[in-house]
């Protein structure tokens, strides 16, 4: 590079591009905060269910075998959808009824929940199910 | 080596190259998992097997950028490291709450660990890369204000050059955005949309500097270019990392709950996001082709190159490949996202973190670079491990390619699972090709062992 273009010079390029461009995502960020309301269900927050449900998905690391809405692991099913493609009956009884057993077949682990453990875990799930993710997925199976 | 001090690297990196071996070994645990579901269950569920392949992956990256820190500021600031004490302290620690961590996950269920650890005091626990209980999340903290502490005190006592200017930015963002982790609310929105400044914003923010800085460093040593070059080159290149991937974060918000408008942000800066690593690949064939000296460590230099070469590819290419928002709609958490997370990992920070082990480590055994058969030797561990990670990355992508067809285009989509089982030719040669990668790091091992003389 051309001796015009000094060291110092990319520096303050550095600095200042970097500088505009985090103001510039923080300006976003701010605005996504303002809209999020009319998409995240956080009025359903006040059903302590959820919180405890959301507590239990993670201190049991579902997301260790399961994405939710896209993201975590890719070894067992998305179930930020789990709600509207199999209901709150069968999701009840089939973490009741793990593991499966099947020779061969991809195991889920009992975790050992009371119902009303299940019932948060199901609250938890519905709710994320209800927020607005821009139609993904593209179909129910996730 | 011209510091005493800048020896106390040497733990850092033996204490990252058996946690590396550890990651490998549970990789392919997994790996055999995928296609025979219940291997090792219940004793290794495929959770925990993950948590210990992701978290050592975490940790050795980052006693890696440690050791490479420490042994890289001394020299640059033309003084010994403030404390080398505090820094082996500080290993010693870090190494201890790491294996904790680990036979924390392996001993008990994640749940009973998260109540013993007292994760009902500050929840953080249970979000994928995040696992660590909380008390581990705080020790991390600790280290890295230690290191921060001893190297800044460094730097600002001795010579002060742009290259240690950026590893310091570099690591000094690596702590600020790690604080984010300790943000959970219950909104699963906010969740993930902060989840990201942690996940997104290191390694396509501030590691992006550490990689730089660190490459920027080696190239200056063997190719003796003037350091007026390189850093200007580092200067462009960090700050084209930074203009588009700090909203180049976008490309994570498409689908999850955040307003669409960032599908176009998403896209046209992550887009861009290739240049970046694009010019590294420039930048390290530039200044090798114009180096002013044959440096007798050929095989550091092969690591370099490396390194440019497969950052562009796995970040790059494999990151342009379903970065657009009318891709990702489709590729969104599936084996294509694994396909891009490994050769992205392994081409940008594994590959440099073995380049500063490989240049550095015979001068910390008192020798300008190993005997040639030692250096053959490490030449075989990059080509095995580098044509494996090739070979994993272009099977998963078949494997990406196959599933959203199946279960997210196809008239009549079939089942997860039903669409899983269709893939495990796939899921075999993967694993097949993880034994060659194991291989190939038992062979870069083996080569520290080998002929301490030149060979005669
Ligand atoms: C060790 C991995 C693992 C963990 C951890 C795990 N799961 Fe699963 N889960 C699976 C697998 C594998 C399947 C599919 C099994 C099958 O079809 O035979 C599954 C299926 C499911 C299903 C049915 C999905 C469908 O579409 O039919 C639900 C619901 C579910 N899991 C909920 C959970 C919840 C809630 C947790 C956390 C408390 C959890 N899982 C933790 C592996 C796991
Ligand atoms: C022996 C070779 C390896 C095998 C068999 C292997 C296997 C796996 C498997 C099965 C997963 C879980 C995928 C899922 O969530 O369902 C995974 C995740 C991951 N592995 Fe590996 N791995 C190997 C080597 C590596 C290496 C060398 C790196 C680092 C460079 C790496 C980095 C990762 C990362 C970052 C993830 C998380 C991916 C994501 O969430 O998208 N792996 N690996
Ligand atoms: C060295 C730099 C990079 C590393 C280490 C890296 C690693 C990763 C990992 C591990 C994931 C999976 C995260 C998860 O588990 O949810 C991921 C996702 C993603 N990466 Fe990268 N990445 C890098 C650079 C890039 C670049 C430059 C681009 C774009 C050009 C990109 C585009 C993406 C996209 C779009 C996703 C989301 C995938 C999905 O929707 O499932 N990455 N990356
Ligand atoms: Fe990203």
């Amino acid at each position: 590079m051309s001796s015009a273009f000094s060291t110092s010079t990319a520096r303050n390029i550095f600095f200042g591009g970097t500088v505009f461009f985090f103001l510039m995502f923080l300006a976003l960020t701010f605005d996504t905060q303002q809209q999020l309301p009319q998409r995240d269900q956080r009025a359903q927050l006040s059903n302590p269910q959820i919180a405890a449900g959301k507590k239990l998905w993670e201190v049991n690391n579902c997301i260790g075998c399961h994405t939710l809405m896209g993201e975590g692991a890719y070894f067992a099913p998305e179930l930020g959808n789990v709600y509207k493609r199999r209901g709150p009956e069968f999701i009840k009884a089939w973490i009741q009824a793990q593991p499966t057993g099947a020779p061969g077949r991809r195991q889920m682990p009992q975790f050992n929940l009371s119902d009303k453990d299940i019932d948060d875990l199901v609250a938890f799930l519905k709710y994320a199910s209800e927020i607005n993710t821009a139609n993904w997925p593209p179909n129910i199976e996730g | 080596m011209q510091y005493k001090s800048q020896a106390v690297a040497k733990p850092y990196f033996i204490g990252a190259l058996g946690l590396f071996v550890a990651q490998i070994l549970f990789g392919l645990i997994m790996g055999l998992q995928y296609v025979v579901g219940d291997f090792l269950f219940p004793e290794i569920p495929f959770n925990v097997a993950r948590m210990v392949h992701t978290n050592a992956l975490i940790v050795w990256l980052l006693m890696g950028f440690m050791g490479s820190a420490y042994y890289l500021v001394p020299e640059e600031a033309e003084r010994e490291l403030y404390s080398p004490k505090l820094a082996i302290v500080t290993f010693w620690v870090f190494l201890v709450a790491a294996a904790l961590t680990v036979v924390g996950y392996l001993a008990v269920p994640y749940a009973t660990l998260a109540k013993i650890t007292g994760n009902d005091l500050l929840p953080t626990m249970g979000r994928e890369f995040l696992e660590q209980p909380t008390v581990t999340k705080i020790g991390i903290v600790l280290v890295a204000l230690s290191m921060l502490f001893n190297l800044s005190m460094t730097y600002l006592k001795g010579r002060k050059t742009s290259i240690t200017t950026v590893l310091l930015l570099g690591l000094w963002g690596l702590a600020v955005f790690f604080l984010f982790s300790f943000y959970n609310p219950t909104n699963l929105v906010l969740d993930k949309f902060y989840w990201w400044w942690v996940v997104h914003l290191w390694v396509e923010g501030v590691w992006e500097l550490i990689l730089g800085a660190l490459l920027a460093f080696v190239l200056i040593k063997v190719t003796g270019v003037d350091r007026e070059v390189i850093e200007k080159w580092l200067y462009v290149i960090i700050t084209l990392a930074l203009v588009t991937g700090l909203i180049g974060t976008g490309h994570h918000y498409y689908w999850i709950g955040t307003p669409e408008y960032w599908q176009w942000f998403g896209s046209v800066f992550s887009a861009l996001e290739p240049i970046p690593f694009f010019a590294m690949t420039l930048f390290a064939f530039n200044m090798v082709n114009r180096r002013r000296r044959e440096h007798p460590n050929r095989a550091a230099t092969l690591w370099a190159l490396g390194t440019g070469v497969m950052s562009f590819l796995g970040a790059g290419v494999w990151g342009f490949l379903h970065t657009l928002a009318p891709v990702n709609f489709y590729t969104h958490g599936s084996q294509i996202t694994a396909a891009h997370g490994h050769m992205a990992f392994y081409g940008a920070y594994v590959m440099v973190v073995l380049t500063m082990i490989s240049y550095s480590m015979p001068l910390m055994r008192g020798r300008q670079a190993n005997s040639n058969a030692s250096q053959v030797m490490e030449m075989w561990g990059f080509w095995l491990m580098t044509i494996a990670m090739v070979f994993i990355t272009l099977f998963l992508t078949a494997a990406g390619i196959l599933q959203v067809w199946l279960q997210r285009v196809a008239t009549t989509p079939l089942s997860f699972m039903a669409t899983q089982d269709q893939l495990a030719l796939f899921y075999w040669l993967r694993e097949g090709t993880g034994v060659v990668f194991l291989i190939g790091l038992l062979v870069y091992l083996a080569s520290f062992f080998k002929g301490e003389k030149v060979a005669a």
